[in-house]
């Protein structure tokens, strides 16, 4: 998470659309955007804002060795907006994890978003703010918290049986101690509920900033 | 998004944070440390028999009630990387139309100080904060004059923002078109329609039983009101929030009410309380504020008129004057699109400027704002236990009646929420008001505005505020609205303009809510 992001190029997004873009009253409800990398990535978290985004798929690009490079899908149409024809969702702040990858996200040299929208509400829809995070290293890897791994894949079946084991619940709970912990060291001094400065409050006129 | 162990513990993060160092946090220390002198606290198992004692001694469930408070009041932990103003408010165009909404209240408020020569603060000379001392419990004695106040602004004023309100993303022309909306909101929020309704507000089944029809004279009271009497003096004696929250959604009975009422808010009347209110009153006895005028004026207008509420005009002076000089309050602009206004004044020491919020708990009254105190002057007549639960009240629920945002409670949601109810069940009925030139919207938003405030007997409309409460939700006011205009169809289907739609709609003092949201909820063919 706190990991520096990737570098690399975002192209333009390319309508899918049939007949003539320009002359055509119609709007497309497909945008596909090619992200190319660097260098290869071991990709461990893909965040972005989205804007109008009704459902996203991701396709990559991997790189085996000399072999050709093959394309796979590893997220189909990731519903961003639980209604496409209502705001919810339309400018929230996602994040893609690797588990939630059907594949392995290793190698990555090109990051292929495919962006749907089946509502004609919206006059235009994109993602901004795209970032891709790579993995930290394997020595590391105790940093990364215990429930980056619990991530349930998209694909599989949310398991509902039950509640969680006390025990597993309490010792968890250590963890978040330790949130706690350093929340405290940051925390600011409450607020003694004073409005006036030095016993003077003599409002003139309010700012417009 | 996150999933949900991360936001669990992000939560839990954040509770803690807020509970540390508050009245609570040192009171559980305290009765740890004291408790660790019984003879039953052995060394061996410390932990879990300070746990013990104090969960007997029924801190553990006070301590539950403040993190039940928590979760109600913070808005749920958003993604890391989105910016304060993301909780605020996520629609760019959202926070747009409020911050130009408050600069235009600012600009009144400015020029209304200019024109009369009166500062927007100042400190009051001692004889005047005597003067006040001595009259703080009859200050509606006093008329002063303030022919030359007007009210910031009224519903009417902020039904015209809200109707402008447009997403630049989307196509919208003024002339009905298949692109535009039907009524008078042209933003596409989130609404709910009446399946997904009759499964949020089950308890409001026909199945169930409800304080506001099941206790009718004629109804045995063995059949539902004495078992529901019998368990909320059980939920009151539990003192457990939850608990008291969903027994609410079935209304609460009148002799429970305010008990319940403050269980739910989570609000104390401990020493402390009553100290912070008396804080209050010593801030308003040393300075004299503009907004004090309007204050003064709103309830002239609105509460004293009332014949319900009129007797209760001191009441509503001095928690509204102690309200306004709160900074407690200003902690929800994190999640409310709003922003307090600021000036700046000049310290006594030096030159320089220090920024201010001004009134300092950052909110303006605007006409009508004196009955979300008014009905809650039935139930407490302690000055310091009303006030607390109407702070609360207003920072969890009214505060989104007033702001512009897309919030699922907020005023455009529940306006929007009235008209696609309105639309899908009443259609003849839609078409024929929008021809004759009376959006029922134009009719109802006061309603809105007010949570039917003022509008409703008082009986009544505390069984609504019950289920306000309950369900956590202001969307149960749009609901009503609409439930009214389907009760009044008949009538209204043979008026031909707006003020003829207007008066069968001007008297609701006589209309049972809960039969009304009921029929509408659960015997409306879908």
């Amino acid at each position: 998470m706190s990991a520096e992001s990737v570098s690399c190029t975002v192209k333009s997004p390319v309508a899918l659309q049939i007949g003539d873009a320009v002359s055509d009253s119609s709007r497309p409800g497909v945008y596909i955007t090619d992200i190319t990398l660097a260098e290869p990535v071991n990709i461990q978290e893909i965040s972005f804002k989205n804007f109008y985004t009704a459902y996203l798929t991701v396709r990559l690009q991997r790189r085996h060795g000399s072999t050709a490079s093959k394309w796979v899908t590893c997220l189909k149409n990731y519903c961003l907006m639980g209604n496409p024809h209502a705001e919810a969702g339309s400018h929230d702040y996602f994040s893609i994890y690797r588990q939630q990858m059907s594949t392995e996200p290793d190698n990555v040299t090109t990051v292929r978003l495919i962006l749907r929208q089946p509502s004609s509400e919206w006059l235009s829809f994109s993602i901004e703010e795209i970032n891709i995070y790579p993995c930290t290293k394997e020595d590391s890897e105790r940093d990364v918290p215990a429930w980056l791994s619990t991530l349930t894949p998209v694909d599989e079946p949310l398991d509902l049986k039950g509640l969680p084991d006390p025990e597993t619940v309490s010792s968890s709970i250590q963890q978040m101690w330790a949130l706690t912990e350093i929340m405290q060291a940051s925390q600011t001094a409450a607020s003694i509920g004073r409005f006036d400065v030095e016993g003077a409050y003599d409002v003139k006129l309010l700012s417009y900033t | 998004m996150m999933d949900e162990s991360t936001e669990l513990s992000v939560s839990i993060t954040q509770i803690v944070q807020r509970l540390k160092g508050t009245h609570l946090h040192s009171q559980l220390e305290k009765q740890a440390k004291e408790c660790l002198h019984k003879p039953e606290i052995k060394l061996e198992t410390l932990k879990d028999d300070v746990r013990r004692v104090l969960k007997a001694s029924g801190w553990e469930r006070k301590l539950q009630n403040a993190v039940y408070r928590e979760l109600h009041v913070l808005p749920p932990p958003g993604h890391p990387r989105a910016p304060p103003e993301h909780t605020k408010e996520p629609l760019a165009y959202m926070l747009k139309a409020q911050a130009s909404w408050e600069k235009r209240i600012l600009k009144s408020l400015n020029s209304m100080c200019t024109e009369l020569g009166i500062p927007l603060a100042r400190k009051r000379p001692v004889m005047e904060q005597k003067e006040l001392t001595n009259k703080w419990n009859e200050m509606g004695t006093d008329e002063p004059d303030l022919s030359n106040f007007r009210p910031v602004y009224a519903p009417k004023d902020f039904l015209e923002v809200l109707i402008g309100l447009r997403n630049p993303n989307t196509e919208r022309s003024d002339d009905l078109t298949v692109k535009s909306h039907w009524g008078l909101i042209q933003v596409s929020l989130n609404v709910h329609d009446i399946p997904q309704m009759r499964e949020t507000y089950a308890e409001l089944g026909l199945s169930y039983g409800q304080l506001g029809i099941d206790d009718h004279t004629h109804v045995p009271p063995d059949l539902f009101e004495s078992e529901h009497i019998h368990i909320g003096k059980k939920v009151v004696s539990e003192q457990d929030s939850a608990a008291a929250q969903q027994y609410s959604r079935q209304g609460c009975p009148t002799g429970l009410r305010a008990q319940l009422w403050s269980l739910i808010l989570n609000t104390t009347n401990d020493p402390e309380d009553i100290t912070h209110y008396e804080q209050l009153k010593a801030r308003v006895i040393h300075h004299n504020l503009l907004v004090d005028n309007l204050i003064y004026k709103d309830v002239k207008l609105t509460a004293s008129n009332d014949d319900y509420y009129f007797v209760f005009e001191d009441y509503l002076y001095q928690v509204l004057l102690c309200f306004s000089r709160d900074t407690a309050v200003l902690e929800h602009f994190n999640y409310n699109s709003a922003s307090p206004p600021k000036s700046s004044i000049q310290s006594k020491s030096g030159s320089e400027q220090c920024a201010v919020v001004y009134p300092p708990n950052g909110v303006i009254p605007f006409h009508g704002f004196s009955m979300y105190v008014a009905p809650l002057c039935f139930l407490y007549n302690e000055p310091s236990k009303l006030y607390s639960v109407f702070r609360e009240m207003y920072i969890r629920y009214f505060f989104r009646l007033h702001s512009i945002s897309s919030h699922p409670s907020g005023i455009v949601s529940l306006c929007l929420q009235f008209e696609r109810l309105l639309q899908a069940h009443l259609p003849q009925l839609f078409y024929h008001l929008r021809e004759i030139g009376a959006q029922p919207l134009r009719i109802a938003f006061k309603w809105i505005v007010r949570a039917f405030s003022g509008y409703l007997s008082t009986d009544q409309l505390l069984l609504l505020w019950d289920r306000i409460l309950g369900y956590n939700s202001l969307e149960i006011v749009a609901v009503l609205a609409t439930a009214v205009f389907a009760f009044r169809a008949e009538n209204l289907m043979e008026v031909t303009s707006l003020a003829s739609a207007e008066a069968v709609l001007a008297d609701l003092s006589t209309l049972k809510v809960m039969p009304l949201l009921q029929i509408f909820l659960f015997a409306t063919s879908i």
